[in-house]
């Protein structure tokens, strides 16, 4: 028998919990990131054992998705050729709003070891990346906790769409130069 | 004046040049009377230029226009029903050539040959796909990595490099990090030309740190809001060393001047 009784502040006994609209929207999206199935190279292997039963991404409401379609978030995993950088901007344009993109590995992040004519210097020459994921390849471990920071990252922004910055290259302040130091 | 580069031969080379230094080749063996080779030698007979043993396998010069007819000797009357490899070398520099090899397997003998022909630069070669299938894919990665058309290939068409692509990227003058082309590929695909000035151009230095991008970058020295803007800051780096950073765009030193 419980010593205490909850003092619900409503009548009819029906238990109530404040919020406002963005937590109570941003809490459904980020426990429930659906990626897409799309791996290009050796760091696809570390997503599918992030996927897999030891490291488990259900627990954590993150279903892989084998349509653009149905997907949230886009993890590039492994080299993108420039041959195939059509496609995964198409597939990027394909996924519907909102959407995010984490950049997995060193290859997606800057081409890495891959410092050739044919692989494409960093996705975020195409694709508006969220979250940078070092390593080559990254641990599972290392994919978890990038996507629990960017479930952080969803819940800190507002649910509105029109709040969001539009993810057009074109918005951007001025040309993003190379510089060295 | 400018200092003249020769542009026959774009791609980086070994940093360490000795001028005493000899390279190393393969020792080669004249053909031995009564083996499996000198059986095959024969039956090549004029077709056959020049043949030697090279590490326990037969390699035989041919002239380029015979090439049809010499694999269909080998593979009809001397066993050699695999072709494993096809591809050439770019001697264009050195002697103004390709050099095409076909590698060649007999599975009964466990033998395998080399044969080897030379052509100029625009010369054709005819395709031996109608003799082994795998040729097909060989001549089109011949086709696309060096531009050597290959007559009587049922498609010849680029294989690895997308089919608009510009360039064949195994010849020597083609530069390792791609040409203009190649380094604006997927901005102009997707987004057009005009975007490359938004976009900017690759960065080809692995250990790039840009001081003024706080979003990617922590200042090192002293701390800033998240992608706050200092690019009019003057320079005041604290505790921080340019010449500790090395700029990688630099081309390499040339250790032997004289070269």
């Amino acid at each position: 028998m419980a010593q205490h009784q909850v003092n619900y502040a409503s009548a009819a006994g029906l238990p109530i919990a404040l919020t406002s609209v963005d937590k109570l929207v941003n809490w459904g999206r980020s426990n429930s990131l659906w990626p897409l199935t799309y791996g290009l190279a050796c760091c696809a292997i570390e997503m599918m054992a992030s996927g897999a039963s030891r490291y488990d991404f259900d627990r954590m409401g993150t279903i892989f998705r084998a349509s653009p379609r149905q997907a949230d978030v886009m993890i590039l995993a492994g080299t993108l050729s420039k041959k195939h950088s059509e496609f995964a901007r198409r597939l990027y344009d394909q996924m519907t709003e909102p959407k995010w993109v984490i950049s997995m590995g060193s290859c997606a992040n800057t081409g890495g070891m891959f410092n050739t004519y044919a692989t494409v210097q960093g996705v975020d020459r195409i694709i508006p990346v969220d979250i940078y994921l070092p390593g080559c390849a990254p641990r599972p471990e290392t994919l978890q906790y990038a996507l629990m920071m960017l479930q952080k990252k969803i819940r800190r922004e507002s649910a509105d769409m029109k709040k969001r910055p539009i993810q057009d290259l074109t918005n951007q302040k001025g040309p993003r130069k190379a510089r060295l130091i | 004046m400018r200092k003249y580069t020769p542009k026959d031969n774009v791609q980086a080379k070994a940093y360490y040049t000795d001028r005493f230094w000899v390279s190393p080749r393969v020792p080669q063996s004249p053909v031995e009377e009564g083996t499996h080779f000198a059986k095959v030698v024969e039956t090549l007979g004029a077709q056959c230029k020049e043949a030697y043993i090279v590490d326990g396998q037969l390699v035989v010069h041919i002239d380029a226009t015979e090439n049809f007819n010499v694999m269909k000797t080998l593979k009809e009357q001397c066993g050699y029903t695999q072709c494993s490899e096809q591809s050439a070398v770019d001697y264009l520099a050195q002697d103004g050539e390709f050099e095409l090899f076909w590698q060649l397997l007999n599975i009964d003998e466990a033998k395998r040959i080399r044969v080897t022909t030379r052509i100029k630069q625009g010369e054709a070669i005819e395709s031996i796909e109608k003799l082994y299938k795998s040729a097909n894919f060989a001549e089109r990665e011949l086709f696309d990595m060096f531009g050597i058309k290959v007559n009587n290939h049922p498609f010849l068409k680029r294989i690895l490099m997308p089919d608009d692509w510009e360039g064949h990227p195994l010849l020597k003058t083609y530069p390792l990090h791609g040409d203009e082309f190649a380094s604006w590929y997927e901005v102009d695909k997707i987004f057009g030309k005009e975007y490359r000035d938004i976009i900017g151009p690759e960065n080809r230095d692995p250990a790039m740190i840009d001081r003024y991008d706080t979003k990617r970058f922590s200042r090192i020295g002293y701390e800033v809001p998240f992608a706050a803007d200092y690019t009019d800051e003057e320079q005041q780096p604290v505790e921080y060393s340019d010449t500790f950073l090395v700029d990688y765009n630099k081309p390499s030193k040339t250790l032997d001047e004289r070269k």
